[in-house]
């Protein structure tokens, strides 16, 4: 059996670079489905109705794979393509009786993704907002980035309560983002 | 401001003015042929513009008095046509027992889509004409898209129609249409439900194509929009125009420039929004198109931000529409004569 004991060796040493290999690889798989799992499902941590307060949502919420982008937002989509987008998902809310309000968040392939989108886009009259890594508040929309995610919520109609219950909504979608 | 000919815009806008007689009349006839030839002369845009269209002038009204949007079409209409009657119009341009398509622009859901208040004002004045209220189909790419932005999805019936091409009693043909670069699959809407169209597109920005008017609503008629906004949608756009049940079947642009965007388009980003209170009126896409960008590179150079061909987006689609293997219409600014009233 011990023969030719350096035969044998070699034949140790490869079942074990071979075990440690296959571990190595399970690892990187287990982690990437992990990670591919948590980005893939980061729109589905949309608040539901009155979790935060005075919101509803409306409708189901709506994933679009990268490929499937134009599908929603046309020729944005290349724009978000160009930057490393994986999904986008999407859902409609209503604060009090009148106001309607759309809630977007885009998962990006990495932080830097999710950075690029947000730069590219003029600050105009913005002040920023207690949410996310940075984020802009507007009259009618609250955009903000955290880690590899995008967040817009746009609303079409205004009022007095709107800002800070646009950045209510904005705090509660953030608590659903994966860590 | 220069134009590309080198006119100032005082200039360019009396050489319009005048030339707005010549056009008009060979716009009413190429109407009734159900053609988008360009005419000989100049090709006429109508700028219709009510500042109290929101109310109070003040753009806190996120939507337009109905009866102004009336009264606006109609003058938009009339002038056009040049006709004191508001109803005439649409005699010239429609015909009882015709089914009437109106593509609207729904993608960027209520704040930057085609107004209610505008198709419900056009089917009123086809109505009047003696269109059949069945025979008029309001449409857009899909039901949702629609009903987000306040349309009833109605299939049949006595009223009109209004419908998705992704709704399952529609559908896209099974046989592609190709042109160029652009091999696609039409809506059976345009191809087998609607004898003629009428364009309602937006005013806006486009992140690939720099503005996004009358030709480029024409992806909303298609299976495959995403395939086509490379390189500015080039040449694309204008193949797309050029497929013969695109171009034959279209016979108006009634733009919704009411709220117009001028950066963060197509998608409504309400920051990058204005309330231009208009309706661009025309027959030829390419002129309509032109006008449209000139609208949207004033308002970003009144706000100092770069030129859409500064921003790496420029318009190219409308001088490709326009070039002699496509002859959607002309982008020469001597050959438009636009008329603001």
């Amino acid at each position: 059996m011990n023969a030719n004991p350096s035969i044998v060796n070699a034949g140790n040493v490869s079942a074990l670079k071979r075990a440690v290999l296959a571990t190595v690889i399970a690892c990187v798989l287990t982690v990437g489905m992990a990670c591919s799992k948590q980005l893939a499902t980061a729109g589905s941590g949309f608040p539901q109705t009155n979790e935060v307060s005075g919101w509803t949502r409306t409708g189901d919420i709506r994933t679009f794979a990268a490929a499937d982008l134009s599908n929603y937002i046309d020729g944005d989509a290349e724009k978000y393509l160009r930057a490393g987008v994986r999904s986008a998902s999407t859902a409609d809310y209503k604060f009090g009786d009148q106001t309607q309000v759309v809630a977007d968040v885009y998962t990006m392939s990495t932080v830097d993704s999710a950075k690029d989108i947000f730069e590219s886009e003029p600050a105009a009259d913005a002040r920023s907002a207690p949410v996310g890594d940075a984020a802009r508040l507007y009259a009618q929309s609250l955009v903000f980035r955290r880690g590899p995610y995008l967040v817009r919520i746009v609303a079409y109609q205004t009022s007095a309560q709107l800002q800070q219950a646009m950045l209510d909504l904005g705090q509660g979608i953030e608590k659903k983002l994966p860590h | 401001m220069k134009n590309k000919a080198g006119e100032n815009r005082r200039d360019f806008l009396k050489s319009c003015v005048a030339g707005a007689v010549v056009a008009g009349v060979g716009g009413l006839s190429q109407m009734g042929s159900a053609s988008s030839e360009p005419v000989p002369g100049k090709s006429k845009v109508v700028i219709a513009r009510d500042a109290m269209l929101y109310g109070n002038g003040n753009g806190t009204s996120s939507t337009p008095d109905s009866s102004r949007v009336q009264k606006l079409l109609d003058h938009a209409m009339q002038t056009f046509y040049e006709t004191s009657d508001p109803v005439a119009p649409w005699k010239k341009l429609v015909r009882p027992g015709e089914v009437v398509g109106l593509k609207v622009n729904t993608i960027a859901g209520p704040g930057l889509s085609t107004h209610n208040a505008l198709v419900d004002a056009i089917c009123e004045r086809l109505k009047q004409v003696g269109v059949k209220a069945s025979d008029i189909v309001i449409w857009d790419r899909t039901n949702h898209e629609l009903e987000r932005v306040g349309f009833q999805i109605s299939r049949d019936g006595n009223r009109e129609r209004v419908i998705g091409t992704d709704d399952k009693s529609v559908g896209y043909e099974e046989n592609a249409s190709v042109h160029g670069s652009v091999n696609t699959r039409l809506s059976k809407l345009l191809t087998r439900t609607c004898h003629c169209m009428i364009n309602l597109p937006i005013l806006k920005d486009h992140s690939g194509a720099g503005v996004t008017l009358a030709m480029k609503n024409m992806y909303g008629v298609i299976h495959n929009p995403g395939d086509f906004h490379d390189n500015n949608c080039c040449p694309y756009i204008a193949d797309l125009n050029s497929i013969p049940e695109i171009k034959g079947k279209f016979r108006l642009v009634i733009c919704d420039a009411m709220t117009a965007c001028y950066e963060g388009g197509p998608g409504f980003k309400p920051q990058y929004t204005w309330k231009h209170n208009g309706l661009i009126v025309a027959t030829d896409p390419v002129a309509h198109d032109y006008t449209g960008w000139q609208i949207i590179e004033r308002k970003r150079a009144e706000l100092k931000l770069k030129t859409l061909e500064e921003a790496g987006r420029p318009p190219k689609y409308i001088a490709i529409a326009g070039d002699a293997q496509h002859r959607l219409g002309t982008n020469d600014p001597r050959r438009i004569a636009v008329v603001e009233v």
